[in-house]
Parts: C-alpha cells; structure tokens; sequence
C-alpha cells in the first residue's frame, strides 16, 4: 500500500478488514488519518472507529457464532464461572478463618510466655540492684559494665528457653537513649533494627504496658526471613534505666500450616471447578444429544425423507419427546400421503373424466355437424336449431377443454415441454390466427420489436396459447383501435407486451382478470364466447415456464398485459424488458406535456449503467441487440419485480431518484404520494397487478 | 382413391358415427370393437388406413398399433382421450402415424385421414441421396450400401422431404405441413417422435445423427451427402 494514493483508500480500507489485528493496524489507521486530513480536507473520526470496531470482531465473530450456537458450550462455560466464584469465595472465608484460628492460638501461647519473661526480667533487676547496692553505677548515670554484662546474661537466659520457639531482643528506650553511648541492643540471633517495626518502639515506648506487632524477623545468618508476631515491654535495669524487651515469635509453624491448608483447598478448589464443568458437559449432553437429533431428524423429514423417526429409549421427558415427535412425524407423513394419494386419485379422475365424456361427446359432435352440413334441407326452425347445437357444442368442448386443462394444473400434472424457439414465428402465428377477427372488428394488429431472432426455452404450445388468449382478448376489448404487440428481450429474460387502447381496465381490475370465470362486465355481451378461464390458464402456462403474465390498465386508456419468460428455463426472473405500463400511457404522457425532466423519451433509449449494489438494477440488453429494438425500450423495467399485487415497494431515496430516471415514469413517488392518502397502490386510478410467482 | 379404413373402438356410438361419416366422405369402413380382434381383423380386411382408439378392451391400443405396425407400415391414426404429452408421446413411439384428440370435428378426421392417404397416389420415378442413403422415391426404398431399411410410408416421406432440399433447414411446423399435412394446430411432439423413430432406423449412431441433423432453435435439416 501506498502512502500517497488516495484514490485507493477507501478500497484498500476493505481489503485491511480482512487482516488480523496487529501492528499493521496503527499504521494504516495513521495512513487513513493523514490522507483524510491532507488530501481530503477533513478527518473522519467515525468512519475509524466503526472500521477498527470490525477489525477487532472479525476474527471473533466465528466464536461468536458458536456462542450464539451452541447450547452445550454456553451451559458448560457458565458452570466453570460460576463455580468458579463460588469456590474461590468458598476459599477465602475457610483461608481466612483457618489463619484467625492459627494466630489466636499462637498469640495467647505468646502473650504468656513473653509476660513470663517480662516479670523475669523484671525480678533479675530488682535482685540485681539490691545485690550491687551502691557500687554498680556510676556519678553521671552511664550505664556499667556491669549492667551491660547483665543484660547479655539476662537476654542470654531468656532466649535459652526459646530455641527457635522465640527470639528475645532488648533495645534502649528511644526516648532517653541517645542512640550512640547508650546500651548496646542485646540478640540472640535476629537483626534487631530491621525485625522491630518503628510504630511498635514508639507505641511501647510511650506506655509501660506490654505492646504487639507482627513484622517479618529478619535473621543474622543468612536465614530466610520468617513473619512473626513480636511482643515488647519497656523494663527497667538494675539501674532503674528504661529499656525495651521485646520478644518475636517466629510463625513459621503457622505459615506453614495455612499454606498447606490454601494448597489443599486450591487443589479441591480446581478439582471441584473441573469436575463440575465435566458434569455439566455431560448432563447438558444427555439433553442436547436428543434435542440435536430431533433437530437432524426434523431437517431430513422436511427434505422429504418422511421415514426417518426418533430413537426412544426410557419413558423420561426426552423419551416423551422422541415420543411426541415420533407421532408428529408418523401423523405428517399420514397426512401427506393422504394429499399424495388424493391428488393421484384427482388427477385420475381428471383422466377418466377426459376420456368419459370426451367419447360421447365425440359421437354428439359428429352427429351435430352432420345435421349441421344437412341443414339446407330442413324447415327454417330446424335448421336454426342445428346451426344453435352446433355453435354450442363448440362452446361446451371449449369449456370442457379449458376445465381439465385448468384442473390438470391443479393436480401438478401439467408439465413442461420446453424447446428453444422463436417466439416471432409462436407471434406471428398468433397474430395470423387472429386475423380474420381483427377483420372482423376493424382492428389492425401491429408486431413491434420483430427484426431479430427471439429465441427462448419455452413450450411453443403453451406460448402460443398464452398469446392467442392475449391477443384475441386485446382484439375484443379493443374497440376497433390498433392493437400492438410488441417483443423485447434484455438479459436472462424475453418478453411480449399486448397492447391495446379499448375499454381499459378499471382499477384494481388488473389482479381480478387473472381469476376463474371472472367478467369485466357481466353486462357486456361476448362476441367470441370465451370461457372465462382463458387468463387462469394462460398464468398457470406463464407460472410453469417461471414466467410472469402481468396485467395494467387504465379506465378508457386501454390496457396492456405482459409476458415474460426466462430465456433459458430454469432461470429466475429479475426483471422485465418491456415495462409494464406503458409509455404512452395517459399518466407518462401527462408528464410529458408538463415537461418534467425525468419522464424524457431519449432517457428511455438509453442503456442505463448497471449501479452497483442496487438491488433492483435493470438488466442492461445483451450485445448488439439495442439498435433493432426501434421504439421499444430496451431497459428493463427495475419496478417490475414479482409480489403478490403490491406495487410499491420502499426503497433507500438514492434508489428511488435513479428509478424514475431509468423508467421514466416517476410512477413510484406519485403512488407513493397517493398511498399515503389512504389508498392502497392498487387502487390507484391504474389499475396493475402482478402474477407472478 | 382407395379408401378402406379399418376402425377399431370399442364405444360401439362412436364408430357407427364414424361409419356414418366416412361413408359419407366415400370411404369403406369396417370395424372392431376388441383389441384382441384388431389384429385379425386387420389381416381380413387389409385397410389402407387404421383409426383406433387407444383405450379398448383386451389388448390396449398402444400394443395393438405395435403389432399392425410390426407387419405391415399402414398409416395407423390414433384417437385418443388424453392429449397429455407423454400418452401422445407413447402412441407416436408405438408407431402411429398421426393421432387426433377426441372430441374432434368430422371434417378434421377426413382432413387427417385424406393427408395420410394422398401421399401413396403420386409416385413419380426419381432417386434421391442424403447421407450415404440412397432414396429411390417411386419404387419407395431406402438404401445403404446396397442393403434396404424399411421405413413406413411417413418415415419415408418425413426422409424425401428433407432430402428433396438439402440446402433448406425446414422448421418443425413447416414438416408438419408438408408431411403431416397439417396447416395450423402446431403440435411439435408429432415431429420430434418422429424424427426420432426415423433416426433409430437410418442413423447408424442414433445419439450423434447425420443424416437428419438437428438446428438448435430451428428444426432440422438434411446431413451433407
């Protein structure tokens, strides 16, 4: 990484996340401060922070995870914790009454045997000093010889009684010895200055009573230094001079004993932690093992391996459970092999059906038209009543044909006959058909957007029927005015938009013409007698290639509906080619005489660049295919995604201005507008709908 | 024009209207009503053309279209009940020719039934060569090497329309016109089952053809001579 290139920063910032946390991290995170200030003109504190934030969870997040995940983990770690607190509080208050025991003891034990010595020392000095009489001291108070010699004795024959047990330690009173000609401190074996803590030789040097400490004695030799409690008294020479006696009692013994008891407890401690958390693996264990195979187990049953149980063993809760889930599984499969077995019972039905009353339908038909082609023979009523029987059976075999059509796509029993075809000969096949009503109604059909190829995996036969529903329909409603069927395809995607500028539809018609024997107007009459299930069957055609079939239209503007289907089969759907209200539309072309800026029509030749991270991107057209689309938009529509009728979907704002830029409607912001004066999308005054899977 | 049509339905309504309209379009219908029978029936009668039902009693049309084809290359046109794909798909593989899906119009049948018979009534002497084949359109043989391959009379004119145009890639509908005499009701599965019965036959490796060359997205054409 450079340390001048700015362009660079905020991709690079991507690729560091990846890095473990380390040293690198202040020098990027320096490098990030110096470009965003220098060459930036700003510094982005927060940008930072978020970033080192990521770094610092990512080589987490898997721990995390598991975490997250795992039971069994969560409810082992918790029992080491807690368990954990517990025993080292545990610890401390046993330690801790241990050691007041210890010392309680051993401070009594101690207290007698240095009052003992006290009063010893105590008795020596008076006898002393009635023994001496007079000649012991000197005029200008020194201390002698002899009372040097004394105490040595006198230290000697206390600590004699010690041997190890104590130390005995005099020392000159600090306030009236002047340190340098006074006596000399007399010792057994400790250093006597560093062994007595100064507090305690001002404590017992301002009382006569007996004083205690503990301190650490610290020995001459060379030995370890050892805590001990140490006793004092300010006693007098036979010369009636203050001096302090201490005593020290080594607690080794003690510590000893304390450390061996926190030893034990320790060890317990972690023997106590360590084998409740093996305890708690073990007993979470003998519960998630079961719940983990129920859960393996439900996941195999959904993938449709309705055999797959539960092992049972024992009658407690968890085998109460495998229980459960074993009848919940048995009933499941039950029941789904009723459905199996009724939709197998309705298909054949639908079979049976098909052949029984095809027959004899056959034979009426035959015998119709027979009559029928004899007809000039007949009186006028008969032969009237041959031409209604003949026209009606045509009807009825069109609704027969349709009714198991419909049905079979219930059943699931429709299947696929996919073949790569141009869909421009399955159009203008259509269109030849439709012809002679066309003729009939005045209309003229035009075929948009057919200069090239259209190849696409579809069921010719099914297309064909879609199309032929759309368009006679466009021919019946259209009043007499052009009807325009316009192909367009751009990516994965192929679409046939059928157009025309009759009647319309009125709003929220658009979802409603796709439902079983629904009318627009059961008024109107019907010059074609269609079956009213022409549109179910031509979304269940559009739905089987994983196509849509779409419907706008506006009251008195005329409506178009929209097929579209994936080029290869198989392939999902993520836009249309063709939008689906189009262009000239009142609503567009009303924006277009205002003149809004969006709604411009060179916006609409253009490719739009594919945005990044755009959710919605319309599908740019493949290669040289733009030039010939002519008047049809190549953009794909990015507002046409499938629901379930619901227009409008919400989207960041930036999205939103490309969006009307690209389609050029600026439909979404206004529907959005209307929505939110209580109606909902498709009650707008257009009526759309989607129908697509 | 000969016009024996043997019809083999077992609704004994049906085939007294379908007697009723073939004689009235000039055929000589004769009938059974038993798969079990047809077969006789066949020999005895010696039809230039078969209509049977699919779904008969005793033997079931698939095998009975199996056995008339096994000896003899008849047009055989089924009626059929279901018009899903894989019963049609299944009566085209037992060698039928052409089926119609019931209920049908009286002029469609004799539309379908004259198509199948107009194609044996004008042979003119020409010889034809595709592949390592040699077609010889009048005396009605194919030939590899010099060894015959039996073809029915639709594998054969499905095989001379192809190679009547060797430069043409012909669409299924297009086929379905020429050799089907179809003109609407485009039903592709027809040329596709064929075309490949007419490869098990000719080809010598089925599953990479030569001499009926798939166009993806188009259809077929003939394989260079």
């Amino acid at each position: 990484m450079s340390r001048d290139s700015a362009a660079s920063a905020p991709a690079e910032q991507g690729d560091r996340s990846g890095r473990p946390v380390g040293r690198k991290m202040t020098g990027s995170r320096w490098e990030r401060f110096f470009e965003g200030g220098l060459l930036q003109g700003g510094v982005q504190g927060s940008p930072v922070l978020r970033l080192l934030i990521r770094w610092v969870r990512r080589p987490l997040l898997p721990v995390m995870r598991l975490w997250r995940r795992n039971i069994q983990l969560r409810i082992v770690a918790t029992t080491l914790l807690m368990s954990m607190g517990v025993v080292l509080l545990l610890g401390f208050v046993v330690i801790g009454q241990v050691r007041n025991g210890l010392l309680d003891a051993k401070v009594k034990a101690s207290q007698s045997q240095a009052t003992g010595g006290f009063s010893v020392a105590k008795q020596k000095a008076d006898s002393a000093a009635t023994a001496n009489g007079d000649d012991g001291t000197s005029a200008d108070g020194r201390p002698s010889k002899n009372v040097s010699q004394w105490m040595t004795d006198l230290v000697v024959s206390l600590s004699s009684g010690g041997q190890g047990a104590f130390d005995v330690v005099t020392l000159n009173s600090t306030a009236s010895g002047d340190g340098s000609g006074g006596l000399a401190p007399r010792y057994s074996e400790v250093d006597p200055i560093v062994s007595v803590p100064e507090d305690l030789r001002a404590r017992v040097d301002k009382s006569t009573a007996a004083a205690q400490s503990y301190t650490r004695v610290v020995y001459k030799d060379g030995r370890e230094s050892q805590p001990a409690l140490v006793i004092g008294k300010q006693v007098n020479d036979p010369n009636a001079d203050a001096y302090q006696l201490y005593y020290l009692f080594p607690l080794t013994q003690e510590e000893k004993s304390l450390s061996l008891v926190k030893g034990t407890l320790a060890t317990a401690g972690l023997f106590v932690v360590v084998l409740l958390g093996a305890i708690a693996w073990l007993v979470v264990r003998q519960v998630v093992t079961p719940v983990r195979m129920a859960a393996g187990i439900a996941e195999r049953l959904s993938a449709g391996r309705l055999q797959e149980r539960m092992k049972v063993t024992g009658e407690d809760d968890i085998a109460r459970l495998g229980e459960a889930f074993n009848k919940m599984a048995q009933n499941l499969q039950l029941k789904i092999q009723q459905l199996e077995d009724l939709s197998r019972m309705q298909r054949r039905f639908v079979s049976d059906v098909s052949h029984e009353l095809r027959t004899p339908l056959t034979t009426v038909r035959m015998a119709a038209d027979v009559i029928h082609d004899a007809r000039v023979d007949f009186d006028p009523v008969t032969a009237r009543s041959a031409e209604l029987l003949a026209d009606q059976l045509d009807r009825f075999e069109t609704l027969l044909a349709d009714l198991l059509e419909i049905s079979r796509f219930d059943a699931g029993a429709a299947a696929l006959e996919a073949d790569a075809i141009d869909l421009r000969e399955v159009v203008r096949r259509v269109v030849g058909g439709a012809e002679p009503l066309a003729e009939r109604k005045g209309t003229r059909i035009r075929i948009k957007g057919d200069q090239q190829p259209l190849i696409a995996e579809a069921d010719a036969r099914r297309v064909e029927r879609v199309l032929r529903n759309l368009v006679v329909n466009a021919v019946e409603h259209g009043e007499g005015k052009d009807v325009v069927v316009k192909l367009a395809a751009a990516g994965g995607a192929v679409a046939i938009a059928v157009r025309d500028y009759g009647v319309g539809l009125k709003p929220g018609e658009a979802t409603r013409v796709f439902s079983r024997f629904w009318r627009a107007d059961p008024a109107r009459a019907r010059t074609t007698g269609g079956t009213g299930l022409g549109l179910s069957i031509a979304l269940e055609d559009a739905r089987l290639h994983g196509g849509w079939l779409q419907a706008w239209g506006e009251p008195g503007g005329g409506s178009q509906f929209r097929l579209t289907l994936p080029r290869t089969a198989d392939e999902p759907l993520r836009g249309s080619p063709i939008p689906l209200e189009p262009k000239d539309s009142r609503r567009n072309r009303g924006l277009d005489d205002a003149g809004l800026p969006h709604a411009g029509g060179a916006k609409l030749a253009t490719v739009p660049v594919q945005q990044p991270g755009a959710a919605t991107a319309p599908i740019p057209p493949r290669g040289a295919m733009a030039p010939r689309l002519g008047g049809v938009s190549p953009t794909a529509d990015p507002t046409a995604l499938p629901g379930n009728g619901a227009r409008v979907v919400p989207r960041p704002a930036g999205a939103l201005r490309r969006q009307e830029e690209t389609s050029g409607t600026g439909r979404e912001r206004t529907a959005r507008e209307r929505g939110r004066d209580g109606e909902t999308p498709e009650e707008l005054g257009h009526g759309e709908a989607f129908r697509g899977r | 024009m000969k016009g024996r049509v043997l019809v083999v339905d077992d609704d004994t309504a049906l085939a007294e209207m379908l007697g009723i309209v073939l004689r009235g379009e000039g055929f000589e219908p004769s009938f059974v009503a038993d798969g079990d029978k047809a077969l006789a029936a066949f020999r005895d009668a010696k039809p230039d053309l078969v209509l049977l039902d699919l779904m008969l009693p005793g033997r079931d049309g698939i095998e009975v279209c199996r056995l008339i084809r096994a000896e003899s290359g008849v047009p055989i046109v089924m009626l059929t009940a279901k018009s899903d794909t894989v019963d049609v798909v299944v009566g085209l593989e037992s060698g039928a020719d052409d089926y119609i899906v019931k209920p049908f119009k009286p002029k469609e049948l004799v539309a379908r039934i004259r198509a199948r018979l107009r194609r044996s009534e004008e042979p003119t002497p020409e010889q034809l060569s595709i592949g390592d084949l040699v077609i010889d359109v009048a005396g009605h043989s194919v030939k590899r090497e010099g060894m015959s391959i039996a073809l029915t009379p639709l594998e054969f004119d499905l095989l001379v329309a192809l190679a009547r145009k060797p430069w043409q890639v012909f669409t299924r509908e297009v086929l379905l016109e020429q050799v089907w005499g179809y003109r609407h009701a485009a039903d592709t599965r027809l040329v596709n089952v064929h075309v490949q019965r007419l490869r098990s036959k000719v080809e010598k490796d089925p599953e990479r053809p030569e001499i009926v060359v798939t166009v993806r997205g188009v259809g077929y054409k003939a394989g260079p001579s």
